[in-house]
């Protein structure tokens, strides 16, 4: 029997648009929860699966394992070989995307009305029952070794690795998903078998379907697609703090532009003062031409192309980040910027009006999010991996517009910290060197 | 007056279930406005796309048309610099604007209910632009940041743009949209105003309206914003450069310390779509597919990463958006002890083995069906629609080419592919770049 828990017709209401989306939770027979949205008015289905865990399960010498493993499983499944698979893919005018990141591996599918049942029935086979044949385990190999030397040489690359290992050291957060050239070449078939069992498991499944299906339809379809895999995966990993103390660290790297990632520690998404944070961010570095920062340090000064900041609670860490390149004789100049905007952000907080500014532009811009079967999709499942209820949609302005000028610089002096700000800068910088 | 050139829900494709409703109109200067109607969500997209682009830049001043692009968002007779994009995101919007070879768009995405404000200010900034000495200076600085950013921290992006030069050697397509560096650094107000005065006028752009709106308000709005700007009288006709016929094959060699893995191109002159004649560009379409368009079912995909493991990556590809003569192309990337002479051997073996077998039937019915879903799938996303209409009523295309294209498509023939693949794979008219970390590996 199929159990359709709530059905809401819920009202995004800014004070530029209306937009109504009619959520309808599913859980089915066999205890699968799942989001849907009926939108018949085009014949495909966007399907969005996510399991909580990702690369950071990758075992103990086994780095790159679940990323190899993701990249594995339109390679071969159930009789079929690669080939053979993507040859019946293609027949059905279906996409499937098969990814791996940190906290998670996530499955995107688009099929047509008309070929649902087989469509599905592939996707299955991916899922339940990968081959990892050892000639298909070879091939991506090379692919993800091919991977590895392109990051080697790419200096955006080479600045997140270097800030990613200062700041989280041996927990996965601090190494590459895709492993190194050691240890990748170092897996096997087994280690691909051990990592699909780890990662994709029914006690940290995540689902949101939207389009041209029933929400009716819904949770027998989806006991036939991942009913059969494991109940339960492998441990989440502990949470980390954020590791790195203020200062620079110069990576040196022959190219005319150096690029610098930059952050402190940051926010749980949970925390109630998590809307303040994020209109903090918005005006500081992620409101794009409007930011305090693309204003003093691109439009102002002409030192970058683009600056940008970000608020990233992960599932074991937070974060606040940015990014910002410039020519090696002026990137000195862009981090002495960016630095004294993030101290007078801290210290004297934003004006009433540019709060208000930034309230109408996120509450106007929420709505406009919702415009496409792939994007519901895409919001509604991960809404459900960080705990929201449905009915989030239609209270998330009420969050920005409950936020206070109080609040705001309260938290502006509680979140940025200038002094604790660490610049990764790859390239030859004139004037900047080492701190440690 | 406006002139009511269409105004009905087209059904574009026999095949597909459903097509997108498009609503076409044409201002009495001459500009042209396109309505696509998507009422599944509050937004509107607001689209200007200007005739020109970086191929139709003068000599010695590449890179004005981009440039002028960002010179746009400097202020006019009545709104300060900033204060565009400021008002747009004031009204809960985002808006950006792109520069190719072939044409210069301005976009705004934002409640349904403000096209009217988007109108008014675009259509002010199409005659109105007032630009101070400084931001001239600073925004020079940001291009060559941009430059930086895309071109000059790139390896792959610089050999691309050696390979272009060698491609298109009078064509304008050779030169780099952003500008080669030392012609950027000379850039005058002048050399942007005088590209303004000329290009940027109603007889030369192209209205795309797409989300919730009512095509007879979006009319009426345009009439009112758009339709007053007189035409420019002395827009030229679009004629360019053309390229001479080229009678030998180019080859080059790109050196770089910062390339993580030498890798080949080979591109083909080829035919693009033209208005009324967009048979040979669907039959490039398909041969693509057939020759690398899937790692796992093309002909590239399965002789050089299955069959044996010459490659770890291979591609074919072919776009026919283009105003003038573009191209087909190849990209290999050897796996570990191929040297790129023997994966450009293998590659030309897939291509001449292509040339004399027959083409699967399964295969073409297979792409086929996936261009078919294709189109379904694009309705999901009418951004992706507004600016399918743009890019190619500013390529030389109109508004019925772009709805027959599906149909031609589906229409597709073996002997169409066997006849384009003999026409374009002519190594006269080739050019083969290998891109490598130091001289030795360019073996």
């Amino acid at each position: 029997m199929l159990r359709i828990l709530i059905a809401l017709c819920l009202t995004i209401v800014a004070t530029t648009a209306r937009a109504e989306i009619d959520i309808i939770e599913v859980t089915s027979e066999g205890g699968i929860n799942a989001w849907v949205v009926e939108e018949p008015s085009i014949p495909f289905v966007a399907m969005e699966i996510r399991f909580r865990g990702g690369a950071n399960l990758d075992l103990l010498g086994k780095r790159g394992a679940t990323n190899l493993m993701m990249g594995l499983l339109e390679e071969g499944s159930g009789e079929m070989s690669a080939q053979d698979f993507q040859t019946a893919r293609e027949a059905l005018a279906a996409s499937y995307s098969f990814r791996a990141s940190d906290d998670l591996v996530s499955i995107s599918a688009q099929f047509l009305t008309e070929n649902k049942p087989e469509a599905l029935a592939l996707l299955r086979q991916a899922l339940v029952d990968p081959t990892f044949d050892q000639d298909a385990l070879d091939r991506v190999r090379a692919q993800v070794l091919s991977a590895i030397a392109s990051d080697a040489k790419d200096p955006n690359t080479i600045a997140g690795a270097t800030f990613d290992a200062a700041a989280f050291g041996d927990h996965p957060y601090g190494t590459a998903i895709d492993g190194t050239i050691e240890s990748v070449n170092a897996l096997t078939r087994e280690d691909m078998f051990d990592a699909h069992r780890n990662a994709l498991a029914r006690d940290r499944l995540y689902v949101s379907v939207v389009g041209d299906v029933t929400a009716a339809q819904v949770g027998p379809m989806l006991d036939e697609l991942l009913g059969a895999l494991p109940a339960e995966g492998a441990p989440l990993p502990e949470d980390v703090p954020f590791g790195l103390e203020g200062g620079i660290t110069v990576v040196d790297y022959d190219t005319p532009q150096s690029v610098a990632l930059f952050g402190h520690g940051g926010m749980k998404r949970d925390d109630e003062d998590f809307f303040a944070a994020f209109i903090v961010n918005h005006v500081l570095g992620a409101g794009g031409f409007e930011s305090r920062l693309m204003t003093e340090v691109r439009e102002k000064r002409g030192l970058t192309y683009g600056i940008g900041t970000a608020l990233v609670p992960k599932f074991h860490a937070e974060m606040m980040i940015g990014r910002v390149a410039s020519s090696n004789e002026t990137i000195a100049e862009a981090i002495e910027v960016t630095r004294n905007e993030w101290r007078r952000m801290a210290e004297e907080g934003m004006t009433a009006e540019e709060l208000e500014f930034a309230k109408t532009y996120l509450t106007g811009e929420y709505p406009l999010r919702f415009d496409g079967n792939s994007e519901i999709a895409k919001i509604m499942v991960g809404m459900q991996m960080i705990d929201l209820p449905p009915s989030y949609v239609t209270d998330r302005n009420d969050f920005i517009d409950a936020v206070t000028l109080e609040d705001i610089n309260r938290v502006a002096a509680e979140l940025l910290r200038p002094e604790d700000l660490h610049f990764v800068v790859v390239g030859k910088p004139e004037g900047l060197t080492s701190t440690n | 007056m406006t002139r009511l050139l269409a105004a009905l829900a087209i059904m574009t494709s026999a095949f597909a279930a459903q097509a997108e409703e498009v609503t076409t109109y044409t201002l009495d200067n001459g500009m042209e406005v396109v309505v696509i109607e998507d009422n599944r969500a509050p937004v509107v997209v607001h689209m200007v796309w200007y005739k020109v682009g970086s191929a139709d830049e003068p000599v010695g001043a590449s890179g004005v048309a981009h440039y002028l692009e960002h010179l746009l968002f400097k202020g006019t007779d009545i709104l300060a610099p900033g204060e565009f994009s400021e008002t747009v995101a004031a009204n809960g919007g985002s808006d950006n604007a792109f520069t190719s070879y072939d044409y210069t768009a301005y976009f705004q995405r934002v409640a349904s209910d403000r096209l009217e404000l988007m109108m008014q200010m675009e259509s002010n900034r199409m005659n109105n632009l007032q630009i101070s000495a400084g931001d001239i200076e600073t925004e020079r600085q940001v291009v060559l940041e941009e430059r930086n950013q895309r071109t000059e921290n790139n390896p792959n992006a610089l050999a691309n743009e050696q390979f272009r030069a060698a491609q298109f050697q009078n064509h304008r397509y050779g030169v780099p949209i952003i500008g080669w560096k030392h012609e950027m650094e000379e850039l005058s107000l002048q050399d942007a105003l005088d590209f303004y005065d000329l290009y940027y006028s109603p007889n030369n752009a192209i209205l795309v309206v797409a989300g919730d709106v009512d095509p007879e308000e979006v009319l009426a709005l345009a009439r009112t914003y758009y339709g007053v700007i007189p035409a420019e009288p002395h827009l030229p006709e679009r004629v360019r450069p053309e390229e001479p016929p080229q009678r030998a094959e180019r080859r080059i060699t790109y050196v770089d310390p910062r390339v993580s893995q030498p890798y080949l191109i080979r591109s083909y002159l080829a035919p693009e779509r033209d208005p009324g004649a967009q048979e040979e560009a669907a039959a490039l379409v398909y041969l693509a597919e057939l020759l690398g368009g899937s790692s796992f079912t093309s002909d590239l995909g399965r002789a050089l990463q299955f069959d044996a493991q010459t490659a770890v990556y291979t591609n074919a590809s072919y776009s026919g958006s283009a105003l003038d003569d573009t191209t087909f192309s190849f990209a290999i990337v050897p796996a570990d002890g191929v040297t790129l002479s023997e994966a450009e051997a293998a590659m030309d073996q897939v291509i001449a083995d292509f040339m004399t077998a027959e083409i699967d039937p399964a295969r073409m019915e297979s792409i086929r069906t996936q261009l078919r879903a294709s189109e379904i799938y694009a309705l999901d996303d009418v951004s992706g629609l507004a600016r399918r209409y743009g890019a190619a009523l500013t390529q030389g295309l109109t508004v019925e080419d772009v709805q027959a294209w599906p149909d031609i498509l589906q229409a597709v023939t073996v002997e169409d592919i066997k006849s384009v693949a003999e026409k374009v794979f002519n190594r006269d008219q080739a050019v083969t770049g290998w891109v490598v970390a130091s001289q030795e590996e360019a073996r």
